[in-house]
């Protein structure tokens, strides 16, 4: 079987779902599921943790702090990275490799931007408002909830370029599909979790 | 098949084997033996808190020795004690029970293990420089001010070993669900699978939690950050909830599959089948779900308020409901049955009443208002160690009498094997049971020393002498193991005429488990072939090749390097360079990790017609 698994696939070939053809796959699919319940608890105990410390010790408060149009920003860039993401699993179904490469370059590339502002926000909070990590358990809060999500942004772009870079000449087989759609999985969780954290932070912290 | 060929090979490739194994027989190994000896180490450190406690007003050891002494047992015997035993059996049993070759990730398999290893011994490292001392529970402000760097190898050494655990739960749920045997459906799991399943379920939503509880206290520690210091707006009750989220259904991660080892073993030398079999999955999945519903019983005197202290209180009350199902089951299982006292059975009779004791303090705890007369002083030690001493050691010493042979294919000696029960049991209540009085008169918990006067000497007094039984007991079991080794009677397949797959294979069994997958006709499968067949498992498939996983050195290399890693960050406190050695550590790691993404890892195959040489696999 396993040397049959590096057999590339070309358009129009069987199977539709190659993720889950082979047993290697099917497990990797359903273990993902459960690594992200676990990412879940780890993100509702940091969610959970900021709530409590929200303005705690601060001497800028969450509201005068944020601004929302950088922000709002970041998630239409987030959202459409989830949304090209989508369509790369979709021409990987088609067992389309090109198009699928094509549709995760420009993943990245929107990932990178919205890491990029990321940075630029937090300089911002650094030297105009003295909101730092160490400055007040708000800030200690503030940025390890949100971080830890720019963490996983870099993680999952490190992934996917891996990925890409790796395959790049032998496309596509029934060996690193599941690889592919698994690391497309961990990018949409990555986005609920940035919509989550635009609600509860940044509209709720201007709301008071 | 191990013990067997590690005579033949040489000393460094057996080792090489080990490092790089990926096998679920020989991970459970790596599992119990390192597993034995931080048990061993918690097991002295414990007796050294017993001495202090021998006499009134004793000096044997200092206070801050003292402190890190019970820091040190708690924290040993819970994440690197207890936790590796209950993998060692998950990963000797499951896999066979449900009729797989193998675990679902093998190469996660060895990582969780290789992870868990070196947290464990980065924790232990501690000693050499000055332990944690802030108790295994590291309640802020009091670990997050506690001088010194033994608060952050607790930190880091328990974030790594986290680590390897959480990929070890989510390992035995892909496992369970997705590699069962024709026919082996659900309802007809053996009860240890079942309890294996729910306790994976509480590994992956429970962990996290103490992940993040951990964090937070090392960016406290380390990085300067405000979570658990009210003058920097932080609050420190965040802290024990964190914990306690994680910290009751640990309990039951521990407890489960216990429990569940013990329906098979009671089934087994009752030579009947399990009395309520899907009443006891119906009480393991509530126990499971419940077990999440409770944490906050453990902070009844933290000030959360009478209304959540009430809530708390019902919910924790009714956990002793499917407990007691599982009591009752047990016994209605031996009710009528041919029973076999063998050295397991003696274990698992004795556990019975044992942990009913444990579970009745329990709900005495969790009486909120009565648990303000109870908290932190000796009832609670005394009923923690009823339900872990008497529920999870006791399951392991059960275990381990039960499935030795499937693991290292001879049969502990049963007369030695009960010799060493009678002092540990002995031992066991000598210790404990006087403590719910002690805790009564008002000796509080991780006190240095009690004074003379108080009317407490005699009780420490017994209470000493019984953890030296104990100690008797598990040098006795320690005996047992070497001489079995030595000179031990080779077993067969089935010694114990057993019901399940695991005995319908060879013991040990060999590399790939089974040679065809059997086909599962019913519960207690073996059983089944025994009463209504000839004795054997008709098999699944047609005799053909067989699919392996390849060795890999990686999940060493990645392990080494976080611990590398973590030694850096507890030191770059002291001086900036040390962080250099974390990023060096943290290098080896992402590293390791690209390699195990660029590589192709396909595994190879056993022929058929080499698995014909070998002959019939099952016999
Ligand atoms: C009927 C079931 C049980 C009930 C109602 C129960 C209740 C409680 C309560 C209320 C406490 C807190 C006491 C205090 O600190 O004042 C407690 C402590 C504890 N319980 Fe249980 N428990 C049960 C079963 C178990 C089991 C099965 C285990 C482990 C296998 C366990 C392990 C512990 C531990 C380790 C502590 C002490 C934690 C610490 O403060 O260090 N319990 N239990
Ligand atoms: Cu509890």
């Amino acid at each position: 079987m396993s040397d049959e698994q590096l057999q590339t696939l070309k358009p129009g070939q069987s199977p539709h779902e190659p993720e889950k053809a082979t047993l290697e796959g099917k497990n990797k699919f359903l273990g993902f599921w459960f690594f992200l319940g676990g990412e879940t608890v780890l993100f509702a105990s940091l969610f959970g943790t900021y709530l409590a410390l929200k303005d705690k010790g601060a001497e800028t408060k969450a509201q005068e702090l944020f601004g929302l149009e950088l922000v709002f920003i970041m998630t239409i860039i987030l959202l459409t990275s989830s949304l090209t993401s989508v369509y790369a699993i979709y021409h990987m179904k088609n067992l389309d490799f090109k198009k699928m490469q094509l549709w995760l370059g420009i993943t990245v590339l929107l990932g990178a931007s919205f890491l990029g502002l990321e940075i630029y926000e937090f300089q911002h909070y650094v030297h105009e408002y003295h909101h730092t990590f160490t400055s007040s358990a708000f800030g200690s809060a503030f940025y390890t909830l949100v971080g830890f999500h720019g963490g996983h942004v870099l993680f999952g772009l490190l992934w996917i370029v891996t990925l890409m870079v790796r395959n790049a000449k032998r496309g596509l087989n029934l060996y690193n599909a599941p690889k592919y759609y698994v690391a497309s999985l961990y990018w949409h969780f990555i986005d609920v979790v940035w919509v989550f954290i635009f609600t509860v932070v940044y509209l709720m912290g201007k709301v008071g | 098949m191990s013990t067997a060929t590690a005579q033949k090979q040489g000393f460094g490739a057996t080792l090489w084997d080990y490092l790089t194994t990926v096998d679920h027989k020989k991970i459970a190994i790596l599992y119990l033996v390192s597993g034995g000896i931080f048990f061993l180490a918690g097991g002295l450190e414990a007796l050294l808190i017993r001495i202090q406690l021998m006499v009134p007003d004793n000096n044997f050891v200092s206070s801050g020795m003292y402190n890190q002494l019970i820091t040190m047992h708690g924290t040993t015997m819970i994440f690197l004690a207890a936790m590796p035993f209950i993998f060692a059996l998950m990963n000797i049993a499951v896999p066979l029970q449900i009729g797989a070759r193998d675990v679902a990730f093998p190469f996660l398999n060895s990582l969780g293990f290789w992870l868990f290893f070196f947290g464990g011994v980065l924790l232990n490292l501690s000693w050499f420089t000055g332990a944690p001392d802030a108790g295994w529970t590291a309640y802020a402000p009091l670990s997050t001010t506690s001088p010194g760097h033994g608060m952050d190898f607790y930190v880091l050494g328990l974030q790594i070993s986290g680590a390897g655990t959480l990929i070890g739960g989510i390992n035995f749920l892909v496992t369970i669900i997705n590699m069962r045997a024709p026919g082996m459906t659900y309802m007809r799991m053996p009860l240890f699978t079942w309890t294996a399943l729910v306790t994976s379920v509480l590994i992956l939503f429970a962990f996290p939690a103490l992940t993040v509880g951990l964090f937070l206290m090392m960016f406290d520690r380390l990085f300067g950050a405000g979570f658990f210091d009210p003058t920097m707006g932080g609050n420190h009750v965040i802290w024990e909830h964190l914990f306690w989220i994680f910290g009751h259904p640990e309990v039951y991660i521990l407890v489960l599959p216990i429990f569940g080892l013990f329906s098979d073993i009671i089934s087994t030398f009752s030579k009947k089948r399990l009395f309520g079999y899907s009443a006891m999955v119906f009480a393991t999945v509530l126990i499971g779900f419940l077990g999440f519903m409770v944490w906050a019983h453990h902070m009844f005197t933290t000030g959360l308020g009478p209304i959540a202290n009430s809530i708390f209180a019902i919910a924790t009350m009714a956990i002793a409901v499917p407990t007691g199902i599982k009591i009752f089951n047990w016994l209605f299982t031996m009710w009528g049955g041919v029973i076999r006292m063998t050295a397991a059975m003696l274990w698992t009779v004795a556990f019975i009443p044992s942990f009913t004791l444990g579970g009745f303090t329990g709900v005495m705890l969790a009486a909120a208002a009565a648990d303000f007369q109870y908290h932190d002083t000796y009832f609670v030690v005394a009923h923690f160690h009823y339900v872990i001493v008497g529920g999870v050691v006791f399951g392991v010493f059960a275990g381990l009498h039960y499935w030795w042979p499937k693991m290292f294919g001879k049969i502990l000696d049963e007369k030695l094997g009960k010799l060493a029960f009678w002092p540990f049991f002995i031992g066991f209540h000598l210790t404990f049971f006087i403590q719910h009085f002690l805790g009564l008169m008002g000796m509080p918990r991780r006190y240095w020393v009690f004074h003379s006067g108080d009317g407490l000497d005699l009780g420490n007094l017994i209470s000493t002498i019984g953890a030296f039984f104990m100690t008797l007991g598990t040098l006795i079991f320690l005996y047992n193991v070497i001489i079995t080794s030595i000179k031990g009677e080779k077993a067969s397949a089935d010694p114990w005429d057993a019901r399940t797959l695991e005995w319908s294979i060879p013991s040990p069994p060999p590399f790939y488990n089974f040679k065809q997958t059997p086909l599962v006709r019913g519960l207690d499968p073996l059983w089944v072939e025994k009463r209504q067949g000839n004795g054997k498992m008709t098999p699944a498939e047609p005799l053909g090749d067989i699919h392996m996983p390849n060795n890999s050195f990686i999940p060493f290399m990645i392990s080494l390097g976080s611990f590398v890693m973590g030694y850096g960050l507890i030191y770059q406190v002291d001086d900036s360079r040390w962080l250099f050695v974390a990023i060096a550590g943290l290098l080896i790691t992402l590293g390791s990790m690209f390699v195990r993404s660029v590589k192709d890892d396909l595994g190879y195959h056993i022929h058929k017609e080499d698995l014909e040489e070998k002959g019939a696999g099952s016999e």
